[in-house]
């Protein structure tokens, strides 16, 4: 089973680098770019087949570790 | 005065932090490993500064997930004092020993230099040898102490005077949050702050600004 864990900076965090990287796209003349927010992303591989119990387990590894949950949000998807 | 220091793989500033404890207190510290599940018997618990795993996920998170820090908790749940400078700041944040995150600075870029901090809060165990307000000098290097706090925190870490080092005329080097450089948690015994006082503690230094701090901490200040 392949999970894909993203890690995104909560609404109301100031993200230096997702402007930084904002005005980079428009030095580069790229139009029409708005707000960017830069986050991670995790793919991680389980042995297990019950999906229920990888969901729960991949929560547990977001609030534990992967993510930090007074400035971001996750979100878990299981393929 | 007895106190240890945490040693972990990445940490650079453990020396310094040795050796200021050791000149200020007249006894060196225990060092305390990363997979040690007990701390001796001490009064005080450093965590120095430097890139702990190097910084990775971000800084102080790897760290604060290592069986010292469980002890460390244990000690700091039972009063012992604990002192995060820099990367031992984000550890005990990461921790959940003090509230908040430290964050990218806001210029995007490493800063070391010298600040101005001012005593926000002189009546607490680690300030009680300064004076209210007073504005001392100390160095800061890092890349990710912009501290940031949700606006009840804030509130309350301003309401119960947990503030307790501040950047002070127009010094502040990352975009911290009401220009905040240090906070204690609500028992007051566990503080974390981004500046480097252990550099700055005798004349060789180039001043001794944050030997009271030090002190204060070590009980030797009145």
């Amino acid at each position: 089973m392949k999970a894909r864990i993203t890690v995104t900076l909560k609404n109301g965090v100031l993200d230096p680098q997702g402007k930084a990287i904002e005005h980079a796209l428009s030095g580069l003349g790229f139009d029409g770019v708005g707000q960017v927010r830069q986050g991670k992303v995790f793919d991680i591989e389980l042995t297990g087949t019950n999906k229920a119990k990888a969901e729960a387990d991949l929560k547990a590894m977001c609030d534990k570790l992967l993510a930090n949950t007074v400035i971001e949000n996750y979100a878990v998807e299981i393929a | 005065m007895k106190s240890a220091v945490v040693l972990l793989p990445g940490l650079n500033r453990d020396r310094d932090m040795i050796a200021a404890l050791t000149k200020i207190s007249g006894h060196a510290p225990a060092t305390v490993w990363q997979t040690d599940t007990e701390i001796p018997d001490v009064d005080l618990i450093a965590i120095p500064g430097g890139f702990s795993f190097g910084d990775y996920l971000r800084c102080g998170a790897i760290a604060a997930r290592m069986p010292v820090m469980r002890a460390v908790a244990e000690k700091a749940a039972k009063g012992v004092t604990v002192i995060g400078v820099c990367n031992g700041f984000q550890i005990l944040v990461e921790a959940g020993l003090l509230p908040g995150a430290l964050m990218r600075n806001s210029s995007l870029k490493f800063v070391c230099r010298q600040v101005k901090l001012e005593i926000a809060n002189a009546n607490t165990m680690f300030t009680r040898g300064y004076q209210p307000g007073q504005i001392i000098r100390s160095p800061v290097a890092h890349h990710d102490g912009n501290y940031f706090a949700d606006p009840e925190t804030l509130a309350r870490l301003e309401g119960e005077g947990q503030v307790v080092f501040r950047y002070a005329e127009g010094t502040n080097p990352n975009g911290s949050i009401n220009d905040i450089a240090g906070i204690v948690n609500d028992k007051g015994n566990v503080l974390g702050l981004m500046p480097h006082p252990e550099n700055l503690i005798e004349a060789a230094h180039g001043g001794n600004d944050g030997r009271a701090l030090f002190e204060s901490a070590l009980g030797i200040a009145a």
